[in-house]
């Protein structure tokens, strides 16, 4: 049984930042395992430690930077790793979905998983729709949100468990071969180990360009124009100087609303 | 073509508020083509529903009944046949956990392009749509090329529609293909409640990741008992165990309206605000200025709250 699972890595900006064109300038950004996809890693791992003959492949759409993140998911129990990139994708303003999902899905057609699991959503851009996108673009069933997943390999099917708002969770059977988002939360991702990062450095990790897998990009039908910090409407007052400072107003200011009475 | 097609929400046997949102953010867009605004009710009782979105600026809504609670699967079929049928520019979604259930899917099949998450849209010369990046810290326009797209909306960020309309009901019939449903729901769960129902207590004090480590939590807790308040937490601290799940604040957790809501190292997340913008007071301790947070709060300590917090219980007498 094979398991694809994708991750991204996501930017985080600093708490003091610069907008630089469109986008934050580098100084003020670092890059990190997407926290959904560390669950989505950890997921696949535990299915491959029940049983043995399971092969957990990770697939990225991402520069060279990414190949750390990608290391993390090999040190914690990924079996190989594929990444695609070139420079028309280095150039666009922004991947769509869409276009995330053509690739990965290339992939997957080479891989021939039973079972893709994505993050419900990358930290960064936050578009929610990747894993989606790639079963239909695969044809494959799918289920999004999911924080429970029982596997039942003989019957072909998974057994999830999506997560609604306000606390409803949807009992689902959702036929194999398929894609699931997944949740945080699921489970207990691991550290990985030193034995674990040092293996991670000796796994493969495949590189292509979209045209080895026989994906023609075409122009992005999407396109960042502009960013900036949001024009907030807030108004809030903020409590100033030293922290016994700002805690004796703030005390002072709830008790007058009756807090502490 | 310049309609607009606005795929509401139920469950359960009860339309969701974004539903009533997504006709005021379909209007927007209707009125910026000049086309019309057609919604569709897919599953459950649709009659019943059909009658309550029946808002000022619908012009027809489209009900199938199939099935009774949410199917992916029947919904990518049904709007399918549906914008074959209305052959819209726009279609919405709401962007929910069954939105993006089946958008991106949609998307795929009709090769439309998918913009999700929107808080604003525009036309102009083509379709712009404004969203966040960078965990809430930004905000930008995306221009989506080509004549036609699918956008889902944001809960809360446009107002629900009022008023009554006079829209043309139409009992949509299609052919599910019943070899493609190849999920079935079989049953919901609930989360079960615990000792403590923190929507009951007036003064919340809410702790996220900025605590850091579980033995942390500790000093939120000894604050809570200074003051006399109920502890709760973002999500990051109840997939990691430390809290109990009945403690979580937000979307997929607790709304709660509390007096006073202490958000500690919580960075404001759309999800979590879900759960807390209507407590009255919103006070908010994080030592990043640039935390969404502080866009809604009233009250706020920018700084490190393992300094704030322990001076703030000994002002309670902690
Ligand atoms: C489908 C879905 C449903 C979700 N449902 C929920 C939900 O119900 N509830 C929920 O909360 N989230 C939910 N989330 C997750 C949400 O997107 C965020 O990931 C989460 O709210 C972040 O929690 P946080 O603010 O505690 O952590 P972070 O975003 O990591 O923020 C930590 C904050 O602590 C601050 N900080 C760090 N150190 C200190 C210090 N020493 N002093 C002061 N401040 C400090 C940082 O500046 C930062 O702002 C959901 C996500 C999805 C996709
Ligand atoms: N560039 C990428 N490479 C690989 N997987 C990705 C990429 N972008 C998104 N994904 C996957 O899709 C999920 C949802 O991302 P998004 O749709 O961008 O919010 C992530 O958690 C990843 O599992």
């Amino acid at each position: 049984m094979k398991i694809l699972v994708t991750v991204t890595e996501v930017a985080e900006a600093d708490d003091e930042f610069e907008i630089d064109g469109l986008s934050i300038d580098e100084r003020y950004l670092t890059y990190d395992l997407n926290e959904w996809d560390n669950y989505a890693v950890e997921e696949a791992v535990q299915i491959g430690e029940e049983h043995d003959d399971v092969e957990v492949v990770t697939a990225t759409v991402g520069p060279e930077r990414a190949e750390e993140t990608i290391r993390q998911a090999l040190a914690k129990g990924a079996d190989r790793a594929v990444r695609v990139w070139d420079d028309q994708l280095a150039d666009a303003t922004m991947i769509d979905a869409a276009t995330k999902a053509r690739l990965l899905a290339a992939v997957a057609e080479e891989e021939d998983p039973d079972l893709v699991l994505a993050g419900v959503q990358s930290n960064d851009v936050a578009f929610g729709a990747t894993g989606v996108a790639l079963a239909a673009e695969l044809g494959f069933e799918w289920a999004a949100v999911v924080n429970q997943l029982d596997l039942d390999r003989d019957a072909g099917v998974a057994n999830v468990h999506r997560e609604l708002e306000g606390g409803v969770e949807e009992l689902t059977e959702v036929e194999l071969p398929a894609v699931l988002t997944i949740q945080t939360g699921i489970n207990e991702p691991r550290y990985a180990s030193l034995r674990g990062i040092r293996q991670a450095q000796s796994k493969p990790l495949d590189v292509h360009a979209p045209a080895d897998l026989g994906v023609e990009l075409g122009e992005s039908t999407l396109s960042l124009t502009s960013l900036e910090e949001p024009e907030t409407e807030s108004n809030v007052t903020l409590f100033e100087g030293s922290a016994e400072e700002t805690a004796s107003e703030l005390a002072e200011f709830l008790k007058e609303q009756g807090v502490g009475a | 073509m310049s309609d607009v097609l606005a795929v509401t929400e139920h469950r359960r046997g009860e339309l969701r508020d974004v539903s009533h949102e997504l006709i005021t953010a379909g209007r927007q867009l209707a009125d910026a083509t000049g086309g019309d605004l057609h919604l569709a009710v897919i599953s459950g009782n649709v009659e019943e529903y059909a009658e309550k979105l029946d808002r000022r600026g619908v012009t027809e809504i489209h009900t199938v009944d199939y099935g009774e609670e949410f199917n992916h699967d029947v919904y990518v079929q049904a709007i399918e046949a549906l914008y074959d049928a209305i052959g819209p520019q726009y279609v919405i979604a709401p962007n929910t956990v069954n939105g993006l259930d089946y958008a991106p899917a949609v998307a795929q099949r009709l090769d439309l392009p998918l913009v999700t998450d929107a808080v604003d849209v525009r036309v102009d010369d083509g379709l712009s749509v404004t969203r966040e990046f960078y965990a809430g810290k930004t905000e930008g326009d995306v221009d989506v090329a080509g004549e036609g797209a699918l956008v889902t909306i944001r809960p809360g960020e446009w107002p629900g529609a009022e008023g009554v309309g006079d829209a043309v009901v139409d009992a949509f019939d299609i052919e599910v293909d019943e070899g493609a449903v190849r999920s079935t729901v079989t049953g919901y769960q609930e989360v079960g409640a615990g000792d403590v129902d923190i929507s009951e207590a007036d003064v919340l004090v809410s702790v996220g990741r900025g605590i850091e480590e579980e033995e942390n939590i500790a000093l939120i807790e000894e604050l809570a008992d200074a003051m006399g308040a109920t502890v709760s937490s973002s999500r990051p601290i109840v997939d990691n165990g430390w809290l109990p799940q009945d403690r979580q604040v937000g979307q997929s957790g607790k709304k709660v309206t509390p007096d006073v809501y202490i958000a500690i190292g919580i960075s404001g997340a759309v999800q979590h605000v879900a759960g807390m913008k209507g407590s009255d007071t919103i006070i908010a301790i994080n030592n990043d200025p640039s935390a969404p947070i502080f866009d809604i709060a009233d009250y706020g300590i920018v700084d490190d709250l393992f300094d704030v917090v322990p001076a703030l219980t000994e002002e309670f007498g902690g």
